[in-house]
């Protein structure tokens, strides 16, 4: 009779193994974010230690150079001009196409078959699309006659970056209700003049987000540069240089890395400061701004 | 007379706004279908500059693992068997621990708060470029994990998977690491999946006497299952392509082994590694080896699509 009490029994086998699994569920979570923080807290410690005025005003120095690294001018001025090439193809590219599927396709197998497209490209492994831009540009000399240029990394992250711009644009116009697109057709507005004035404003705040994570992971991307951009120990001192092979961060890091001098590991910890850090504070305030924007009151 | 005039005005701006119109969205139909063409161009490409390669070793490049520019004889072997087994073994490890974690944020064991700080810091983890994570496993991981591998093969050395000697850099390395990028992506799918199961679900299991955890095993996974399958599907997929943090952990060497304590290859690594300096039938070789990476992870893709379509709608 004693066990037919209506009280929490913590001895009955029930309660310890739920005890048990809650536990063990509460250990995998400590383990998954502890990665983030060990690398997180070693990039602090590791790469924070070597910035200096130096490192962001001069060119790398050959590895050989026992003493003294360098900078990594033309790495990050790299960067920042590939994933511009890149945005400037995907974006206006990107959201033209996501504007097609949300507001003029009416869930059509054109639209379908895009749809699924966009899932298959955002799945193919990012060196093949290093792979692809190395047999479409650099071994052809299609663009005057230049091999590995910082133009055509540009465009093979440009490909990386069409899916997710295509996807946020998509699903950020879909958010928008149907109330305002008919008001707006409603009182004599054409389609695109709703789209363009009514419908992608009242959606900016989500698709920009989505489209700054986007520019975010492309920055950080590797894969499609080695082969494409390759790499380049010299400043970037005019606009002919874009046909020229172009440095950038992550290249310089995988570069810098593989290296067996001391002075290059610590410009490679030293540039992953720099891009983490940014990468990071990115990711941050654009997630702050959705949520943002989602507490908000809609119209 | 004037009013007709002005009528008259109107429909002729009418019809510039009509063409404009018509305009905008065909630009916007164009834009649309760069991705289709995309997608084309590179399954053609790739195929194409495999031609020649293809046509030369045939199947047998898939089952030798000689690589040796010198005598013209490729076969990638090596590089298939390391992308497969390294992916798989990540994401064996990864599902535990992805989907346990998801637990964790969906279920309501701590604050809210603490919830949603883990979670965010997970998907701040998958924003990390793969190249930092493999720069930190160089330096930080590998020295860390030496000591415990070699426990690992003076235990386990008659399994042959731990055969040989731990080397410094070397597959089980780069499973590691694979692990740590494949985890945001399992536990965001599946606490998205998790989170979309209906609470009735939940109230009805407790209402027959189902303790908590026999709830989740029972009812909640099984009714989320389809969501976190194709989860793992995509993480797979990432998986067989990641590049740059396996290149650099992997040891890279094509010297078959089939111990995971030895160096190894993927094919995305032999991509990376050769690509800039190979020529003649190497590079239609490496394209060979691309277009194989290229249909394994589209085949897991499309599967992970045709389960998210087929079964999502269920609990919707």
């Amino acid at each position: 009779m004693q066990n037919h009490n209506l009280f929490y029994q913590n001895k009955s086998s029930r309660n310890i193994t739920d005890i048990f699994l809650t536990s063990i569920s509460f250990l995998f979570a400590l383990f998954a974010i502890l990665p983030l923080f060990l690398v997180v807290s070693y990039i602090l410690f590791k790469g924070g230690s070597q910035i200096n005025l130096d490192l962001f005003t001069l060119e790398p120095n050959p590895p050989g150079d026992e003493f003294s690294a360098g900078g990594i001018n033309p790495a990050l001025v790299g960067t920042l001009i590939i994933t511009s090439i890149a945005s400037l193809i995907a974006i206006p590219i990107g959201m033209g196409g996501g504007i097609y599927l949300a507001e003029y396709s009416k869930g059509g197998l054109f639209a379908r078959f895009i749809r699924f497209g966009v899932n298959v490209l955002a799945g193919v492994p990012s060196i093949i699309a290093g792979v692809f831009i190395y047999a479409l540009i650099v071994s052809t000399k299609i663009i005057f006659g230049s091999t590995y240029s910082g133009l055509a990394g540009g465009i093979a992250l440009s490909i990386l970056m069409l899916p997710s711009v295509i996807k946020t644009t998509d699903e950020g116009l879909k958010l928008v209700p149907n109330e305002l697109r008919q008001a707006s057709l409603g009182i004599g507005a054409s389609m695109y003049t709703t789209i363009l004035r009514i419908t992608l404003p009242a959606a900016f705040r989500s698709i920009a987000t989505g489209v700054v994570l986007g520019i975010a992971r492309a920055a950080g991307e590797t894969a499609p540069l080695i082969f494409t951009a390759l790499f380049s120990y010299y400043y970037v001192s005019g606009f002919e240089d874009l046909f020229y092979e172009m440095g950038s961060l992550s290249v310089l890091i995988y570069n810098f890395a593989l290296e067996p001098y001391d002075v290059q590991n610590k410009l490679a910890w030293a540039a992953s400061f720099i891009l983490v850090l940014s990468i990071l504070f990115v990711n941050i305030f654009a997630r702050i701004l959705a949520n943002i924007t989602t507490n908000e009151k809609r119209i | 007379m004037e009013e007709k005039l002005t009528l008259f005005k109107n429909r002729k701006r009418f019809g510039i706004e009509k063409n404009i119109d018509i305009i905008f969205k065909n630009t916007t139909l164009v834009l649309s279908s760069f991705v289709a063409i995309i997608l084309l161009g590179i399954i053609l490409v790739v195929f194409f500059q495999s031609f020649e390669s293809f046509s030369k070793y045939g199947l047998k490049f898939l089952f030798t693992s000689e690589w040796n520019p010198v005598k013209d004889e490729y076969g990638a072997f090596a590089a298939i068997y390391g992308t497969v087994i390294t992916s798989l073994f990540s994401i064996f490890i990864t599902i535990p621990l992805g989907v346990g974690t998801a637990i964790f944020i969906t279920e309501d064991f701590a604050p809210k708060i603490i919830r949603e700080i883990i979670g965010s810091f997970v998907e701040l983890l998958a924003a990390i470029p793969s190249v930092v994570l493999g720069l930190w496993a160089i330096f930080v991981m590998e020295p860390f994990c030496r000591g415990f591998f070699a426990l690992l093969h003076s235990w386990f050395s008659w399994i042959p998977l731990f055969s040989s000697e731990p080397t410094g850099r070397n597959s089980l390395l780069a499973i590691l690491i694979l692990v740590v990028m494949l985890l945001p992506i399992v536990t965001s799918i599946s606490r998205d999946t998790l989170n979309q199961v209906p609470k009735k679900l939940r109230s009805a299991s407790y209402g027959i006497g189902a303790s908590r955890w026999k709830t989740i095993f029972s009812v909640i996974l099984p009714a989320a299952l389809s969501g976190i399958m194709a989860g793992v599907l995509l993480a797979l997929g990432r998986a067989m392509g990641e590049t740059m943090a396996v290149t650099m952990i992997i040891g890279n060497s094509n010297a078959f082994s089939w111990s995971l304590l030895s160096p190894g290859y993927t094919i995305s690594s032999m991509l990376a590694n050769q690509f800039g300096e190979a020529d003649g039938t190497q590079v239609s070789s490496l394209f060979y080896a691309a277009f194989i990476l290229m249909i394994l992870s589209l085949l897991v893709n499309i599967f992970a699509q045709f389960l998210v379509k087929r079964f999502s709608l269920k609990y919707g």
